[in-house]
């Protein structure tokens, strides 16, 4: 069974995610609500590479067809918070 | 006996800085292996060897600058005897002179008693072999026991945090690499523009078979073994090069030399700036599995500093995409001595006919940039029918 985590926790999971693919990138800025790839220049490898690495953290199957819900940090916490207490 | 040289990395490789040896005189080298790491203006790069043999004797000290084509060292086939080196001089231009102080190299870290540790007695050897410090190895086993692949992973990770200290030793500031690198990419177009006379034909693509299948296919693999689109568009590409394989060539001398093997270099933006474009080998002969995971690897390299000698050395034709950028049509500079490069741009939806109705489709613009030298626009429009007609069958790719 996959372990609860708060809001905070899934926030800072998904902040060193995007810390593997953006190692540039300052995480402290990141604006919430603004898409990834506004931000930080990332490609569809890069979103590939952070959606696994986001899978493997918190043992999550993210399906394809919820990537876009996945394209910011709010919708990452959003998206996963949901998906995790349905586990 | 073999002189292991300064390899050209690209058209617009002049020198390298010999940045380390990660084989010592005295060790086997199988063909492939990588023996030494140099510095180029596309970064680090992992040159590897070209035969198999003994390293019998280094010619050149880490963190020295020499010319394209300098013997760096002899590599000994095997059951052969030894012999003296010609020269250990330069082949041509001026002597080598030291870039940087040398790097002191890290001595391997003591092997620990595992004590209470979990560990496999295969593991215990491979960590000794490896000089890997089990006490620092995570166990991922039944229990936090550790295995070979816990001692591979911590022996990698140890060659990983070196190897970057080397680079950020070697390459200076961040802001010095970009110049390099855009001086270099300068030197070759300006290069192309000069010598090669482009012609230009594009076709609009209905992706929507392609990406209806892609979608299927995803559905049914684990998230680490799922496609991108872009590998549809580069095995389309390869095997469109079997049927007119003029544009699989290079330009050298004053005439066209047609490879067998199709190498698709893929132009890779990093995230410092600038880019790279190393090649896929054999492209038209991997499946879309070892394809996807191949161009994966590529990419995470290429960003990370890890490229390999081949890789920069060997493409026959290049292939880039902005779609991700928005860019609906890419008209590319063909990098020197290549004699074409393919352009993707945007998936869009548009409005189109089929059976005489108005529908909906996705739609891709694909650029054929070639060189006139070499082919004329009615094959390279035959190679973009073939790179189209491939892409409505996607289950064959």
């Amino acid at each position: 069974m996959t372990p609860k985590l708060t809001r905070d926790e899934i926030t800072t999971t998904v902040l060193r995610a995007l810390g593997e693919i953006a190692p540039e990138a300052d995480l402290a800025a990141i604006k919430p609500d603004v898409s990834f790839r506004d931000q930080l220049d990332i490609d569809s490898m890069d979103f590939l590479n952070f959606v696994i690495a986001v899978h493997e953290a918190l043992h999550v199957e993210i399906p394809e067809a919820d990537y876009p819900r996945m394209s910011s940090l709010n919708g990452c916490v959003e998206y996963l918070s949901a998906l995790m207490e349905k586990a | 006996m073999a002189e292991f040289v300064m390899p050209s990395l690209g058209a617009d490789m002049e020198a390298g800085t010999l940045v380390a040896w990660l084989k010592k005189p005295g060790e086997a080298v199988k063909k492939g292996d990588i023996i030494a790491e140099v510095e180029t203006d596309k970064g680090i790069i992992e040159i590897e060897s070209f035969m198999t043999g003994l390293l019998e004797k280094t010619l050149v000290e880490p963190m020295t600058k020499v010319p394209v084509g300098t013997a760096l060292a002899i590599i000994r086939e095997e059951g052969k005897p030894s012999a003296e080196p010609k020269s250990a001089l330069p082949v041509s231009g001026a002597p080598p002179q030291p870039a940087v102080a040398p790097v002191s190299p890290t001595p391997p870290a003591p092997v620990t008693e595992p004590g209470r540790l979990r560990v496999s007695p295969s593991a215990k050897q491979l960590a000794a072999e490896l000089g890997v410090d089990l006490i620092l190895v995570k166990g991922t086993g039944p229990g936090g026991g550790i295995s070979r692949a816990d001692v591979e992973a911590a022996a990698a990770q140890a060659r990983g945090e070196r190897r970057g200290a080397r680079i950020a030793s070697a390459a200076g500031s961040a802001a010095d690499r970009l110049l390099r690198m855009r001086q270099a990419i300068a030197a070759a177009m300006a290069r192309s523009k000069r010598e090669i006379p482009h012609y230009y034909v594009s076709t609009t693509i209905d992706m929507g078979k392609a990406l209806s299948w892609l979608t299927e296919e995803n559905l049914k693999r684990p998230m680490k073994d799922r496609l991108l689109y872009g590998v549809l568009l580069l095995k389309a590409v390869a095997l469109a090069l079997r049927e007119v394989p003029e544009l699989n060539a290079l330009w050298k001398g004053n005439q066209v030399v047609r490879s067998d093997a199709i190498h698709v270099g893929v132009a890779i933006s990093l995230r410092s700036g600038g880019l790279v474009a190393p090649a896929l080998h054999d492209t038209d002969r991997q499946s879309l599995d070892d394809l996807m995971r191949n161009f994966r690897d590529l990419v995470t390299r290429a960003r990370a500093g890890g490229l390999r000698s081949s890789e920069l050395s060997d493409p026959t034709i290049t292939v880039t995409s902005l779609g991700e950028q928005g860019v609906e049509s890419v008209y590319a500079v063909i990098y020197p001595p290549q004699v074409a490069i393919v352009g993707f741009g945007k998936v869009v939806e548009r409005p189109w006919v089929v059976d005489k109705q108005v529908v909906p489709r996705s739609v891709l613009t694909a650029t054929l940039s070639a060189d006139h030298r070499v082919s004329d626009g009615h094959r390279g429009g035959l190679f973009l029918a073939a790179v189209d007609r491939l892409l409505q069958e996607p289950e064959r790719l």
